[in-house]
């Protein structure tokens, strides 16, 4: 790939890593994984701060490490700007300083007006001379972002990126709402690959174009959000996003238009996407909650009555305009997991012991190999 | 009654051996805040030796080791025509050394109190190395610059013992004020020890009070 950043780890210690990723200019990547998952530490490589055993990392026509070739560019060198988790600014500069630094090869008259530009992009007009102790931690985020786009994109064309540290962990709930607003509208102006790194699944749904997986250093998943969240590609994948209704069954025949069926709990459900399973392969299968459709009492549910399932109401959990429910089927098995809004919930009286009745829908079974 | 000459000869080598001293203590204090290396224990102790060696001992071996006759001695004589002992070259060769501790330490504790990711912001910034000691890690560890400032020179201004062995006690050369003051008692001129002693009080509390002072002013601009 001759545009965007392109990079492949491989490293035994201090922790595994052994992934490869790309990211197209403009694009917004986010690589997602559990603390430890070794995230943090692909982007540290990136920037240079991490140096891996083996492994190539180009951006645009540069290479910025190609350890066979013994090319290991220092961080300086590298166009990548950096957000820091906790923002690292220097306590001893004002937020202007702090920005300039990061074009100290400019003039000083056009390093000033380019970091009062870069201040005015990220809404900090009229706050240039405040030190970071001054700052709210929402604004010292904004000054963080600044001198990272400064770096990335102040210095002239070459090729950049632009790497995000759990950019939003450290502010309140409100705050990270509004500065993940604010990041969405700017990287539409922005052409150069953004990597961000977030634990967080909704945030990457929000965000990102595309997400990386990373569990124990090692990428089991990459492709758009919606796609790796609906369908997992494994079971580990599934319940590393959370995914709770994941069970296991046998592929059975084939219907006519394409159709596979799924033996579970002595029923036969039927599953929307083509298989590549064959009949009688054990299976993994996953249901999101959103895919789990309950019965209103004393209303007819539309369709032939496939898919249904059976059960008590085991458990509910009201979550403001949402609960959370869990229902035991009545043929055994584990608990399927959905939300229904809570007015719902309160009118048909979904409280735990009650009998109800769901239906699966076809299209939202996804199947994935058994574990072995 | 007041010996003018130690005084000054006493600010100059205080003058000499800070300056000298100083960024050389900034240069050996960085690796060993942030750097591992084999031999840094040994170095560290070398390095606060000074601080618990009887300054006779110290001065002892400095003074065998500057001896005209010592190849160290040697050299400087053929490089410089002038001897280290009973010099004031060979003073401020021994102030160096005693004080390390004082310049070292302070220093030492300040930049291991920068965080690392401090430095690499301002790497990822495209600041060299040399750049981010300048904007970055000085400016962070200024306090303790300062610190190793006042303790070097104030320390110097007292130093009696190592002075004594190194220096002996030749007028405008190597006479500092601490040893003048010691001759006067000897000679049991207390009038002149007492001014000269009221006097050393008063420049070492005026250097720990500026100290104090324009460390507060850091403390307040870093906010």
């Amino acid at each position: 790939m001759a545009e965007g950043l392109s990079v492949t780890l491989s490293q035994s210690s201090p922790i595994v890593l052994d992934c490869a990723l790309e990211c197209a200019p403009g694009e917004l990547l986010a690589l997602v994984g559990p603390s430890g998952s070794g995230k943090t530490t692909v982007l540290r490589s990136i920037a240079g701060l991490n140096r891996p055993s083996q492994g190539r990392i180009s951006c645009g026509a540069d290479t910025w490490l190609d350890t066979q070739q013994g090319i290991d560019l220092a961080p300086q060198v590298r166009r990548a700007g950096m957000v820091f988790q906790s923002y690292s600014l220097l306590p001893h500069l004002s937020a202007q300083e702090n920005v300039a630094l990061a074009l100290l090869d400019l003039p000083k008259g056009e390093r000033i007006r380019q970091a009062q530009d870069w201040l005015a992009r990220v809404h900090l007009h009229g706050l240039e001379a405040r030190h970071p102790g001054e700052l709210s931690g929402g604004q010292q985020q904004r000054v963080a972002m600044a001198r990272a786009l400064a770096r990335a994109i102040g210095n002239g064309p070459a090729p950049a990126v632009l790497l995000l540290d759990e950019p939003f962990s450290a502010v309140d709930q409100v705050t990270r709402r509004k500065l993940q607003q604010e990041l969405a509208r700017l990287r539409r102006e922005l052409a150069i690959p953004i990597v961000l790194v977030t634990h967080d699944l909704d945030e990457a749904r929000m965000l990102a174009d595309r997400m990386v997986l990373l569990h124990h250093g090692v990428n089991l998943q990459n492709g758009p959000p919606e796609e790796v969240m609906s369908r997992p590609a494994n079971a580990a994948v599934a319940r590393l996003i959370g995914q709770t209704n994941l069970f296991e069954g046998v592929v059975g025949g084939r219907g006519d238009e394409g159709a596979t069926s799924l033996d579970w709990l002595g029923l036969s459900l039927e599953v929307a996407a083509e298989s590549e399973f064959a009949p009688g392969t054990k299976v993994c299968w996953v249901i999101p909650p959103e895919g789990v459709h309950l019965h209103r009492r004393g209303r007819p549910y539309p369709g032939e009555g496939s898919n249904r399932v059976s059960g008590r109401i085991e458990d509910r959990l009201a979550l403001g305009p949402f609960t959370h429910v869990t229902l035991r089927p009545a043929r055994g098995g584990p608990p399927l997991a959905f939300s229904l809004p809570s007015h719902i919930a309160l009118q048909d009286a979904i409280v735990p012991g009650a009998e109800a009745t769901v239906t699966l829908l076809p299209q939202a079974i996804h199947l994935m190999p058994a574990e072995g | 009654m007041m010996d003018w000459g130690a005084l000054l000869l006493s600010l100059k080598l205080a003058l000499f051996t800070t300056l000298l001293l100083v960024p050389l203590a900034v240069l050996l204090a960085r690796p060993l805040a942030w750097s591992r290396f084999s031999g840094k224990g040994l170095l560290e102790s070398l390095v606060a030796l000074p601080l618990v060696l009887p300054p006779t001992v110290l001065g002892y071996y400095l003074l065998t080791a500057f001896a005209a006759s010592s190849p160290l001695g040697q050299t400087y004589a053929a490089l410089t025509g002038r001897t280290l002992v009973f010099s004031f070259d060979g003073l401020l060769a021994a102030s160096l050394i005693f004080n390390l501790p004082f310049a070292v330490q302070p220093i030492q504790r300040a930049f291991d109190a920068i965080p690392r990711a401090a430095r690499e912001a301002a790497w990822c910034c495209g600041l060299s190395h040399w750049r981010t000691l300048w904007r970055v890690e000085l400016p962070l560890a200024w306090p303790g610059v300062l610190s190793a400032i006042v303790l070097t020179f104030a320390h110097t201004l007292g130093e009696f013992g190592v002075v004594l062995m190194v220096g002996g006690n030749i007028s405008e050369e190597t006479r500092t004020v601490a040893i003048s003051i010691f001759d006067r008692v000897q000679a049991f001129d207390e009038q002149g020890a007492a001014w000269m002693s009221a006097l050393l009080v008063a420049i070492s509390f005026a250097a720990i009070s500026l100290f104090h002072l324009l460390t507060r002013r850091v403390g307040k601009s870093y906010g």
